[in-house]
């Protein structure tokens, strides 16, 4: 241990130089994590709010969320999308209750203020006040101005069909927010094609919002916990990958191709979850087709800092949402997808593979288990860290996934960003 | 077309839900394969994807053989926090029968509440639905041609590992 006898440290610092020494209390802190939500989910950065497909109309809206308030993404009656925050101008009320539907107009309903679609307040009721005995009783102020009193409007952005929005209107463009390494991993799925939704899966896993983008940015990992990506070669250290990173390492890629899977003493040796003599007596679970358009790759895994994940694993596609609710747990929405030109059989393809993910998943579903520990034991001594060490203490892009890189590339833009 | 079915049968579908949850509840992961006829399926979805008539389950399982996938998944490959389960499964409904007075096909659901308890923990509701299931005559006496189990709980409490 660290040999700091206290367990609840007054005022820490971030021990040592560089990020490959995480300390606890960077999962346990409500106030760290309330900066995290002003620094990373409500200004500077872009974040997910959806896909353009799950409002094809106009008038359709979702509501969904950024960091931890409410917003509604919507398209007009112009096809544009908007996206405003579901909190009433009058009594703050978070009016929309619905997750989805299709409105010519938004209203909160304890006083019937009425909105456009693009968040303008239109209408409040008495207004001018009630004639009664021949006198005007109440009415708003004479200089109450309906255009002070809209919905807070959230920037927005789409780009292949998916959407982005920003507290911050002064957050630059989404193309430079993503960087051009990161924008080329990101088009690769999102290449044009129209989206076709096929469905969701929510969970709640009780660890640190951060966590799951390390999970994420950890290519150490799925090898060893995960038996289906060590067993069938989706995913090991001995595949052929990269890994990249945009210039200020917030976002990152791994990529791979997969391999034999099979025995490779070098890379299963030992390890507990590598099954030698497993099949699948259902084969349809591992009938992977390659695609044109994966050029290549038969896995990348895209983290957007902070608010989501693309996953692309064979012919499994879908975009991970972390909504964050307290330093301790966070809200994980999967939303799986296919395209307008996928055949019956690519979309039973793409369902039937979709049982290695979410949270029932042969691999992923031990991805929020392993979270649930991690937080449990920052919990009980926020004064000791984690050692992120593996392939030393640089950061920078790999050819190769034998490295926790690109966590500490993650956290040398946190601690840039929270002064930590 | 609603038909009725005798005491006998009814009988037999009142064992077939209650021995399910049996089994799924011992942890004899081996049995629960055993419900299913061979090209049965298992799908468990969220009830907003039924809903809206989104094809995306939590878990669809398109045959025995997959079944026993899954089985091999809660055994041997999936990394979990243990836990007991407890399955309360309401009396079932009949919706429609098939196959005249032999009933081959019977058409019923049932509501059913899963309630988890970890080591050290609470005892906590962990799933809520309710089952869609075709089940069918053989000579092993009644299998499930289909179980959907369509869930409310809107947030998985982080994961699902063993059958509902």
């Amino acid at each position: 241990m660290s040999g700091n006898p206290t367990v609840f440290p007054k005022d820490p610092v971030w021990p040592g130089e560089g990020s490959s020494r995480i300390p606890f209390w960077a999962y346990t802190r409500d106030d760290l994590y309330k900066q995290e939500l002003e620094r990373f989910f409500y200004s500077g950065h872009w974040c997910y709010v959806g896909l353009e497909a799950e409002i094809p109309n106009p008038g359709d809206f979702r509501r969904t969320v950024i960091g931890e308030r409410s917003v509604i993404m919507v398209r007009d009656t112009n096809g544009a999308i908007n996206v405003v925050e579901n909190v009433c101008a009058h009594r703050g009320m978070r009016f929309c209750r619905e997750r989805h539907g299709n409105r010519k107009d938004f209203f909160c309903p304890y006083h019937q203020w009425n909105y456009s679609l693009e968040g303008n307040l239109q209408g409040v009721p008495f207004r001018r006040g009630v004639k009664q005995d021949g006198k005007i009783n109440g009415g708003m102020p004479p200089e109450f101005k309906l255009e002070e009193h809209g919905l807070t409007k959230l920037k927005v952005a789409t780009r292949g069909g998916v959407v982005f929005a920003s507290f911050d209107h002064d957050v630059e463009p989404l193309e430079e927010f993503l960087g051009p390494t990161i924008l080329q991993y990101f088009d690769r799925v999102f290449n044009g094609r129209k989206l076709k939704v096929l469905g969701y899966r929510r969970q709640r896993i009780p660890g640190n919002w951060k966590l799951m983008q390390e999970n994420i940015k950890d290519p150490y990992h799925p090898g060893l916990l995960h038996t289906w990506f060590s067993t069938f070669g989706l995913w090991r250290a001995d595949n052929k990958s990269q890994l990249r990173m945009d210039e200020h390492f917030r976002h990152a890629a791994m990529i791979s191709t997969r391999g034999q899977g099979g025995k490779n003493d070098e890379v299963v040796s030992g390890v507990d979850s590598f099954k030698d003599q497993m099949k699948v007596n259902d084969p349809r679970l591992l009938d992977i087709v390659p695609e044109p358009w994966w050029n290549g790759p038969t896995a990348v895994m895209t983290t957007v800092f902070p608010s989501v994940i693309i996953q692309q694993q064979v012919n499994s596609v879908s975009t991970r949402h972390i909504q964050p609710n307290g330093h301790g747990s966070f809200d994980f929405v999967w939303t799986h997808f296919g395209f307008e030109d996928d055949s019956e059989e690519m979309t039973q393809r793409r369902l039937i593979q979709a049982n290695l993910f979410g949270p029932a998943g042969f691999v992923s579903a031990d991805d929020g288990e392993v979270i649930e520990w991690s937080q449990e034991g920052f919990e009980q001594n926020p004064a000791h860290r984690t050692v992120v060490e593996m392939g030393g203490y640089d950061i920078a892009d790999s050819e190769h996934m034998v490295t926790e890189t690109l966590i500490r590339g993650m956290y040398a833009y946190w601690r840039k960003v929270m002064g930590q | 077309m609603k038909m009725t079915i005798d005491f006998q049968t009814y009988f037999e579908l009142l064992n077939l839900y209650s021995d399910y949850a049996m089994a799924v509840d011992s942890a004899e992961w081996e049995k629960w394969p055993d419900f299913f006829v061979e090209d049965g399926t298992y799908r468990l979805q969220p009830r907003e994807n039924f809903e809206q008539g989104l094809p995306l389950c939590l878990l669809a399982l398109e045959s025995r053989a997959m079944i026993k996938d899954r089985v091999y998944g809660v055994k041997e490959t999936m990394y979990h926090d243990p836990y007991y389960q407890r399955h309360i499964v309401g009396t079932p409904r009949v919706i429609s029968v098939e196959g005249g007075r032999d009933a081959d096909t019977i058409h019923s659901e049932a509501n059913y509440l899963v309630v988890r308890t970890k080591y050290d923990g609470e005892s906590t509701v962990f799933n809520s639905g309710h089952y869609r299931d075709v089940i069918v005559r053989t000579p092993d006496g009644l299998r499930l041609k289909s179980r959907l189990c369509i869930y409310d709980t809107e947030m998985i409490p982080n994961s699902i590992i063993y059958p509902i």
